[in-house]
């Protein structure tokens, strides 16, 4: 039995179904809010939501069990006085020491939990950077909707910052350096290509098995590093767009991405839904389509919108749309399935 | 003092107390004398820049109140979600 945690706009869905087969709606939560990321901590077992309530504000929720009632966490909001509210949390992430939990949100703002999200506090030097009058607002904003630990090292992490990029720390997050080298913005004029620091990462994701080795997807590019984030090559030929908003990985191969290309002009699929995998780090990319729809889909599949579950051969994939469909694979790609429809607009989905 | 009501998830914030006594001249001063007697209610009526979120209400005897509208002894005082939908 798989369980699928599903944020939508109008509130949390937990399906749940058995492997290749479509799921049903188990419980809803947070019912007509928008709820913009939701998972379980396979630590503790904790569930967590990021609601955006129009009305109250953007929160983290958790609870311990499906049934039990959802509990507000304290701490997660910017320094009381200033110019700034927070807008929105995009990503919630376990960390590397026992309790530890990351959060990320708008306005470009990492918060950390050291007693398993019950209670945050902001990351100061990534809120004080000297260089954020220059981070730029997105059509989605501020966002740090990537934090990717590693393995076993809870001073090391990679955070990416729509738009102000790749973002690293060896310190705990006491200091933060850039890792943006190779990156290159086709939206600005050249001359400002060199030193711009308003990159728009859409998403990131480590290789669990080789840490150094990271995999990006760009506002226009796929790109990989293997020196830790410090430095990117561009990945993209052999794929018919360079764009797009999620990239999943295998745990169990360094080597292996997903990507969905959307087109640049509409950032929807091309009438085709096709999930593009590489297994050599990108020199060669596959198209994987069975059971995925081949005419007239034009589909949004949003950045926290895709997501991977045991790896190997037994990965399974799961990637849900804004026009509310959810599409699953038990067998690494090779074959699609719907796991639901007709949900509302889907923001994020994940296995738990 | 004036009175405030609470309901729903404020009223769970602030332990289950429905009405409240609070001493203030205007409608921010009410608010922010009401998250410091209930911390739990802290950052969900005002923002962290002291503002009133977007989409909330307050009410001054039924009648809809500015941040800055005066508060009398014995006012009733209303915090509600705004009208919305789709």
């Amino acid at each position: 039995m798989t369980e699928l945690l599903v944020g939508t706009r109008k509130g949390l869905f937990v399906l749940e179904g058995e492997r290749g087969s479509r799921f049903e709606v188990k419980i809803r939560a947070f019912v007509g809010e928008p709820v913009d990321y939701a998972m379980r901590d396979a630590r503790s077992g904790r569930l967590f939501a990021a609601v955006t309530s129009p009305f109250w504000g953007p929160r983290i929720w958790f609870a311990d069990d499906l049934e039990d009632e959802w509990q507000p966490a304290r701490g997660v909001a910017l320094p009381r006085g200033g110019k700034d509210a927070l807008k929105r949390v995009w990503v919630i992430v376990p960390g590397e020491a026992p309790g530890l939990v990351y959060a990320g949100g708008d306005p470009g703002v990492l918060f950390e939990s050291r007693d398993d999200g019950e209670t945050w506090e902001l990351n100061r030097a990534l809120w004080e950077h000297p260089t954020r009058p220059r981070w730029r607002r997105d059509s989605g904003g501020l966002s740090v909707h990537s934090i990717v630990p590693w393995p076993g090292d809870p001073q090391r992490l990679a955070l990416a910052i729509s738009a102000a990029g790749v973002w690293l720390t060896e310190d705990g997050g006491e200091t933060w350096a850039h890792g943006n080298e190779g990156i290159v913005a086709d939206y600005l004029p050249e001359e400002a290509r060199p030193t711009a620091i308003d990159l728009c990462v859409h998403h990131l994701e480590r290789a669990q098995r080789r840490p150094e080795r990271l995999f990006l997807q760009f506002h226009g590019g796929v790109y990989r590093s293997d020196d830790a984030g410090a430095s990117w090559t561009d990945i993209a030929d052999g794929l018919p767009h360079d764009f797009g908003f999620p990239v999943v990985l295998d745990p169990a191969d360094p080597d292996s991405a997903y990507v969905i290309p959307v087109t640049t002009a509409d950032r929807v699929t091309d009438g085709r839904v096709v999930v593009y995998e590489t297994r050599d780090a990108g020199a060669t990319w596959t198209p994987r389509d069975d059971g995925l729809p081949q005419g007239d889909a034009y589909l949004s599949v949003l950045r926290q919108s895709f997501a991977a579950a045991g790896e190997g051969d037994a990965l399974e994939l799961y990637f849900g749309a804004t026009s509310g469909e959810i599409f699953g694979s038990v067998d690494a790609g090779r074959s699609w399935f719907g796991v639901a429809q007709r949900l509302p607009s889907i923001a994020s989905v994940r296995p738990a | 003092m004036a009175i405030v009501r609470l309901r729903g998830q404020l009223e769970k914030l602030a332990g289950g107390e429905s009405e409240l006594d609070v001493e203030a001249g205007t409608v921010t001063e009410l608010l922010q004398q009401l998250e410091q007697d209930h911390s739990g209610l802290e950052g969900w009526i005002l923002d962290e820049r002291g503002e009133l979120r977007r989409h909330i209400n307050v009410f001054v005897n039924g009648e809809p109140a500015e941040p800055d509208t005066a508060i009398e002894d014995k006012d009733k005082i209303e915090i509600l979600p705004a009208i919305s939908g789709g």
